[in-house]
């Protein structure tokens, strides 16, 4: 037998794409576990359900494709959607609506682009907007978080019976406003007067959902620590957010936009800036692209979420930043050794 | 503490060095054959000097180098060249290539080769020259000529000497085991380069802090000398020579410069080790240190191995199991490539020899999508992206690639080996790169043709209006003419007729006839100046005069045939042609003979006056009593003029057939072939004249023999007097007797004629007038002669 006749290099690195997702799923745990905790069973089991239909659609399209199943199945990037789609979809959704999601993620978004890799937008924020747009009213019915009703928290029993629509008109019954949406629709109180008059406000955000940001902050230092991404577009985002709701803060009138907190920590601030801002592949490349990336979307969630229609507005905000990404890739190329940066602007050599 | 820099990127993979470190440098011996290929390094393949079968000593030099960017080959022990011939090289295509091919002779005898002890005494060009004679290329891994990179210009300034004893690639530790163990080596052939190159900074030896014993051993040697040894983290590719110089200087190297540009010049401490060496002791580039490693090695070790020894041998002595391996590496995991063949020779930038068990370095996963992570930008040393130039690969947008900088990349393999999809990149850029080249080429190439085809069409079309215009111009004087001939059909017609024979004649009389001229110079040359033409000179050009008239009478008598057949009127004057170009070839043969007659005596004694037949004869008989045969016999000239008078009798009969045809056919060509008979006639003549006096004088010798037969040279002496007077006295009143002869019955046949004609009414009357009229001529010249003589 003959020896291998293979190019260099002959050694490889310990990091996989498989071992990547496996980190990114790994480091929702704490986020995930802040919403159980809060908002009861229902984003665990749309998770689970979004998992299994996700995985589903994409062994039907790579089977469609006459691709092998098993080893795409195996980079764990269905998954991924699956997760982000299932977490960010209010809990006890409808099964229906969260299977349109992740089939219109999985089939629409990404195996028509032609699999992973290819997709110019993230699946599971175009999957979001378009169920926002679609479905609006099953897309704002947030739980209310525990504390404010007390002993009611969503049980694993009863978040399948809600999921697969059983007695879901009962559900209603335990919904509420969420509190970028309590904020918004305000227009005469000062924000501490909201504060105090609102049940759902807690310490620097809505109760459950200050702590459910924590939760994917820990996870994205993880993710950070393990060098899954660098920091430039998570942190360059968050602090764009910092930096316009500062600006337009003005100390808590009727008119405030709210607190940098506030914004921090609402919504999905967190799960945004470290669990979708940083996907590879719909992101800038270069460092300082990622920088300007990130930073543009940290303004347009302020904008949009103060300025705008709907009350979040991380999924608007990353999707019109992947439209932008090829833009931003084009203008910054770093430098390379041995040239001069300005001769290399605009992708010019 | 020096400041030290850092490069964009880089990655850590394991180091496994430690393997090969456990023995000291183990002379790796002699193997049975030596396999040199003649191109061990960047630039030309040197040229074999040596032939097969020839005896080589160590160190003698069997190759020269080629050029500027070129380095010779050395035979690195003694024996005999076995082949020179095409054999598998290491090369990461497997292909083969000239080598020379040497059979040990286990003696390792050396050549006699000098080396000096103090380099300050040499200028730089000297020393540079035998950097350049020993055949140092670059040991590092590139193999680039060590003399071209010393050949320093003034217009670039060097401000600092690096000598990089970086050795970042995993595995190989030949640079590691040099500092530990030849330290002094090291900064003795740092010392010479400082002095060739003249750093005005400072001299430095980078290396990583993964080699503390070797730092130990170099930061020992180097006390006092003003070299310093820089430690920088352990990092690849640091060993990168840009990346070396970012990391020491700060500096980075301008794309597509050299490092001069900024200033410095980077040399590998092997390579200065072999300049050591060649200056110190005079010894070549014949051997180098390689690291033999991998777990499928049973002794990783380091070899001092003689250039050529065929990797299997180096394998052998390391208890290399193969079963375990399957792919053999040139070099280190990161960037050596793979040999399929273990005949294949260790070169001068061979540093190592990597035999892998299949867990250490398992085969490539298969490629999974890539997901623009962006791992790879972060470990490319030159701050590329990539990615991107990945998906530019893919899509073979050749222009994105180049201006995502694609030629900076230098085939690290770092994005290769962080990228967790595992895409080769490295193999996608080189691939992209052969194609760019290739595409360049080829617009180059389809440039010129467009070129040439061009220029091609623009000459045609050039000539072809050229053509256009002549013909245009030929047709209007086409027409001028017609319209003068309409005006003045008949005087016009004679007139064109008559200028055309008077431009004929004007010609003629303007060229002087070539045969003629050169006859002319013959004779002036046989006067005046005999030593200008040699012998065998003259009688070529005679010869070739002989032929130019032959040829020119076969064209003169065609043309006569022609214009015989068409009943023209010029046929008489092409008649008297062929007479004339007859008369010059027999003038021309004649000459050529007596020439030739000549040169006999000539070749026995060249300072005999040849032009004197007695004097000739004299000299022929001296030599004829010397012994030398260079005359003829009697017997021989009887037999050859008996020849030639029979040959011309049949001639004559010929000639006189031809004639009476002729004159039976009442042809214009009679008066010519009169002529001819009559020459013939008169050779008959001559040649029976000749023969009766040579017969005489054989009767008159025979009997003078008789008298002074012990003296030959004498009677040889009397009988060419005798010849000489014969020749003199009588031979030309006789012939001219004959000629007034001939020329009276010819002018009588052609008196007979013309009468005839003038009855018939015939047009060649005049022609026969005319030819009647030269006859007389030539009869009253006769006369003339004779009345003379």
């Amino acid at each position: 037998m003959g020896f291998l006749k293979v190019s260099s290099p002959h050694a490889h690195g310990p990091m996989s794409t498989a071992r990547v997702m496996r980190l990114v799923l790994l480091a929702t745990i704490p986020g995930l576990f802040s919403l159980t905790w809060f908002f009861g069973f229902g984003s665990l089991v749309n998770v689970l359900w979004a998992s299994i239909t996700a995985l589903s659609f994409e062994a039907l399209a790579l089977k469609w494709r006459k691709r092998p199943i098993g080893f795409y199945l195996n980079d764990y990037s269905a998954l991924v959607t699956a997760f982000l789609l299932g977490i960010a979809l209010p809990p006890g959704s409808p099964f229906w609506l969260i299977m349109i999601g992740t089939g219109f993620a999985i089939l629409i978004c990404k195996q028509l682009y032609g699999g992973m890799g290819y997709n110019p937008f993230n699946p599971a924020m175009a999957a979001y907007v378009m169920l926002l747009i679609s479905f609006p009213v099953q897309m704002t019915t947030w739980l209310a978080p525990q504390g404010s009703f007390a002993g009611d928290l969503l049980g694993p029993i009863d978040a399948l019976r809600y999921c697969f629509g059983f007695g879901r008109d009962s559900i209603d019954a335990i919904t509420m406003a969420t509190p970028l949406d309590v904020l918004k629709q305000n227009n005469s109180l000062l924000i501490e007067d909201l504060w105090q008059e609102s049940s759902q406000f807690g310490q620097f955000a809505g109760i459950g959902w200050e702590w459910a940001n924590i939760g994917f902050l820990l996870g994205g230092m993880y993710l950070l620590y393990r060098r899954v991404f660098t920091w430039h577009a998570p942190i360059s985002m968050l602090t764009s957010l910092t930096v316009m709701s500062t600006l337009f803060y003005d100390g808590g009138s009727s008119a405030s936009g709210g607190s940098p907190l506030f914004h921090l920590l609402s919504g999905a601030t967190m799960l945004g800036a470290f669990f979708i801002v940083t996907d590879p592949v719909t992101s800038a490349v270069s460092n300082r692209g990622r920088v300007i990336y990130g930073a543009l979307i940290g303004i347009l969630v302020y904008v949009i979420r103060v300025w705008g229609n709907y009350p979040d507005a991380v999924a608007f905000a990353v999707l019109l930043m992947n439209f932008a990404a090829p833009f931003i890739d084009h203008y910054t190329q770093p430098r390379t050794y041995g040239h001069k940066l300005k001769d290399q602007q605009g992708g010019k050599s | 503490m020096r400041k030290i820099w850092d490069i964009h990127g880089g990655i850590h993979p394991a180091e496994n060095k430690h393997q090969s470190l456990h023995n000291p440098i183990e002379n790796a011996g002699i193997p049975p054959q030596l396999i040199l290929p003649l191109a061990q390094h960047i630039g030309a393949p040197a040229s074999p000097i040596v032939n097969v079968g020839d005896r080589v000593l160590k160190g003698q030099m069997i190759a020269e180098a080629k050029g500027f960017v070129s380095a010779p080959v050395h035979a690195p022990t003694s024996g005999v060249i076995a082949a020179i011939e095409s054999r598998v090289i290491p090369h990461p295509s497997g292909m083969s290539a000239s080598c020379i091919v040497i059979d040990t002779d286990g003696k390792d005898e050396w050549i006699a080769h000098q080396g000096i002890e103090d380099y300050t005494q040499l200028s730089k060009i000297e020393l540079v020259d035998r950097v350049r004679q020993a055949g140092i290329a670059g040991m590092g891994g590139a193999g680039f000529p060590a003399a071209v990179k010393l050949s320093t210009r003034d217009d670039k300034p060097i401000e600092t000497l690096i000598l990089n004893g970086t050795e970042c690639e995993p595995y190989i530790t030949a640079d590691d085991i040099l500092m530990r163990e030849r330290a002094a080596e090291i900064i003795a052939g740092a010392e010479i380069l400082r002095h060739l190159i003249k750093p005005s900074k400072e001299t430095l030896i980078g290396v990583e802090d993964n080699k503390p014993e070797g730092i130990a051993a170099l930061k020992k040697a180097a006390e006092g000398t003003g070299i310093e040894i820089v430690v920088f983290p352990t990092k690849y590719p640091s060993g990168g020579e840009k990346q070396l110089i970012q990391i020491l200087t700060g500096k980075e190297v301008p794309s597509g410069g050299l490092p001069s540009d900024v200033g410095i010049v980077c040399q590998n401490i092997g390579t200065a080790t072999a300049i050591y060496r060649a200056i110190r002791f005079g010894e070549p580039l014949i051997s180098r240190i390689t690291t033999v490693t991998g777990e499928a090695c049973g002794q990783p070790q380091n070899y001092e191995v003689l250039l050529g020894t065929p990797v299997q041998y180096l394998l052998d002595k390391s208890g290399f199991n193969k079963d375990n391996c399957i792919r053999l590496i040139m070099g280190g995991p990161m960037m050596g490539y793979t040999l399929q063949d273990t005949a294949v020779p260790i070169v001068k930038t061979s540093n190592c020899v990597l035999a892998p068990t299949v867990a250490e370095l398992p085969p490539p996963p298969p490629a999974q999508a890539c997901i623009r992570c962006g791992m790879c930008a972060e470990a490319c040393p030159v701050s590329l992206l990539p990615q991107q130039m990945y998906w530019f690969a893919r899509a073979q947008e050749h222009e994105k690639l180049e201006n995502h900088q694609l030629f900076d990349c230098i085939e690290c393999g770092a994005c290769s080996f962080a990228c967790p999809s595992n895409i080769p990149l490295v193999q996608y850029y080189r691939a992209s790169k052969a194609e760019i080249r290739q595409a360049q080429q080829d617009k180059i190439k389809a440039e010129r043709s467009k070129e040439r085809f061009e220029a091609r069409t623009a000459r045609l079309e050039q000539e072809e209006a050229e053509k256009e215009a002549k013909r245009a111009a030929r047709m209007e004087a086409a027409k001028a003419k017609a319209a003068a001939a309409a005006n003045a059909p008949e005087a016009g017609k004679a007139d064109i007729i008559q200028a055309a024979i008077e431009r004929s004649k004007a010609k003629k009389a303007e060229s002087a006839d070539p045969a003629q001229a050169a006859i002319a110079r013959a004779q002036a040359k046989r006067d005046g100046n005999v030593e200008e033409e040699s012998p065998q000179e003259k009688t070529e050009r005679l010869q070739k005069l002989l032929a130019s008239a032959e040829k020119r009478l076969s064209a003169a008598k065609e043309k006569l045939a022609l214009a015989q057949e068409q009943q023209n009127e010029n046929a008489d004057a092409f008649a008297t042609a062929v007479s004339k170009t007859e008369e010059k070839l027999a003038a021309i043969q004649k000459e050529l003979s007596e020439h030739e007659a000549s040169l006999a005596p000539t070749k026995a004694s060249p300072a005999s006056d040849n032009a004197d037949p007695a004097q000739a004869a004299i000299t022929r008989a001296l030599a004829k009593r010397a012994g030398a045969n260079a005359d003829e016999t009697d017997e021989d000239k009887t037999t050859r003029l008996q020849n030639t008078v029979a040959s011309t009798e049949k001639r004559l009969s010929a000639a006189q057939e031809k004639l009476a045809a002729a004159q039976e056919q009442n042809d214009a060509n009679v008066a010519a072939f009169a002529t001819g008979v009559e020459k013939t006639q008169a050779k008959l003549d001559t040649a029976k004249k000749e023969l009766s006096d040579h017969l005489a004088t054989l009767k008159t010798s025979s009997a003078s023999e008789a008298v002074a037969s012990d003296d030959p040279v004498q009677a040889a002496i009397e009988r060419a007097k005798a010849a000489r007077e014969a020749q003199a006295n009588m031979s030309d009143a006789d012939k001219i007797k004959q000629t007034i002869e001939s020329l009276e019955s010819r002018i009588a046949r052609t008196k007979e004629k013309l009468e005839a004609a003038r009855a018939e009414g015939d047009d060649k009357a005049d022609l026969l007038a005319d030819s009647l009229v030269k006859l007389e001529d030539k009869l009253a010249a006769a006369q003339q002669t004779l009345s003379e003589t």
